[in-house]
């Protein structure tokens, strides 16, 4: 399973980034192997519609989970329509994060969590 | 006539002038009609004192997808600047708040699965002005207000210059919003003129220029009115002259017109004594219309 985690550099061991749509790298991890690469985030910088677009980088990344702070609804609604679970958590780096997640301990969301942000 | 009032910055007068100027040339009996652009933040009716007696919905056509002729071919996805449609998991999405209206996705689609339906932007409303305490000021008047939450003003502008009733040989005094960007652009195109008010400070200076530029970028030939002169320094006179545009008119620092706009009393009502000048003003702005025509 692939798992994507919101980053600010890309670097497993430092904090994580809690914004979804706009963080700067996600980190893609093979649940199994723990293999992981970090890519740039292709909406960081969009003018409108951040969430969807970085939906759909996950979705044609193959991505079936997807970690950070909070969802908005168009996010949300993109991760959904898309078959990828959203999963919140308040802090943590990717590593300790990919640890809660494989041990169940991460809290999959089943609507938006946070505002409408531009 | 179409006359633009428009600033660069905030706070310099626009209206206070717009709605002279309004309220000058009516009373001469001509057809004037004044149109509030600043669909934000309207507030010329609080000088005019219109009866609304008519209103309209600004709406935007936006994509309606249906989901069993939808194959999730993603065409209209990938035509989308704007990333309001998309398709995830064979799904497609419209995210109305992003969508410009501009159809595309409704012409690329080989399914024929969307449609364009109508959504709220705005409302513009309008009817006789009245001021003064006098029931008719022979101004027709209208503005345009955008719904909270909405984040395009340019289709309720473009909307409200097309108001009912006008006509050609109305003179149209349009409110402009303040700024430099797209809503101070759709206002101000189409406009005979300029009429673009500053203070005579480096902050009135700084965004007159931009204001001069935006004038010049869409070929409108523009003059300078400088409100609470006597403050601040001489860079907007040493400016204008340079650029060689014209100031217009001068209104004064004075803390009783101060005082008098703050009750929400026109200029115009407050000291009578501007309406010569506002009606000079108008003589000097086509002056200016007419030497830019013969000019070019």
């Amino acid at each position: 399973m692939k798992i994507a985690i919101s980053s600010t550099d890309g670097k497993l061991d430092t904090p994580f980034n809690p914004r979804f749509g706009r963080c700067e790298y996600f980190i893609f991890v093979d649940g199994d192997t723990r293999e992981w690469e970090a890519k740039a985030n292709p909406a960081a910088s969009a003018r409108g519609g951040a969430g969807p677009q970085a939906a759909q980088f996950l979705a044609s990344s193959g991505v079936e989970a997807a970690i950070s702070g909070k969802f908005g609804p168009n996010a949300y609604s993109s991760l959904e329509a898309a078959g990828i679970g959203a999963y919140e958590a308040d802090s943590g780096t990717p590593a300790d994060l990919l640890d809660r997640f494989l041990a169940g301990t991460l809290k999959q969301v089943n609507a938006p969590t946070g505002p409408k942000r531009h | 006539m179409i006359i633009a009032v428009a600033s660069g910055k905030g706070g310099t007068g626009k209206t206070t002038v717009a709605t002279g100027l309004a309220l000058s040339l009516a009373e001469t009996g001509q057809p004037v009609a004044c149109l509030d652009c600043d669909v934000e933040a309207p507030n010329a009716h609080i000088f005019l004192n219109p009866t609304f007696e008519h209103r309209e919905t600004v709406n935007q056509l936006i994509p309606a997808v249906d989901p069993d002729l939808c194959d999730g071919c993603g065409k209209c996805a990938d035509v989308c600047q704007f990333h309001a449609i998309v398709v995830l998991g064979g799904k497609t999405l419209v995210f109305p708040e992003l969508c410009h209206g501009c159809g595309s996705c409704t012409l690329v689609c080989p399914q024929k699965a969307i449609r364009e339906v109508p959504k709220a932007q705005g409302i513009l409303e309008g009817g006789p002005a009245a001021s003064g305490g006098r029931t008719a000021a022979g101004i027709d008047f209208a503005q345009g207000l955008l719904n909270v939450g909405e984040p395009m003003a340019v289709p309720v502008i473009s909307q409200l210059k097309k108001w009912r009733g006008l006509s050609d040989t109305d003179i149209v005094i349009l409110d402009a919003p303040p700024g430099a960007s797209c809503p101070v652009v759709e206002s101000m195109r189409g406009a005979d003129f300029a009429l673009l008010v500053t203070e005579p400070t480096p902050f009135g200076l700084h965004d007159l220029r931009l204001a001069v530029e935006l004038a010049r970028e869409i070929d409108i030939p523009a003059g300078v009115i400088v409100n609470r002169d006597g403050i601040g320094d001489a860079g907007v006179d040493d400016y204008c002259r340079e650029a060689g545009v014209p100031i217009l008119m001068r209104i004064p620092m004075d803390r009783q017109i101060a005082e008098a706009l703050a009750r929400g009393e026109s200029l115009v009502d407050a000291f009578p004594e501007y309406r010569d000048q506002f009606r000079d003003l108008h003589d000097r702005i086509v002056e200016q219309i007419v030497r830019q025509r013969v000019g070019s």
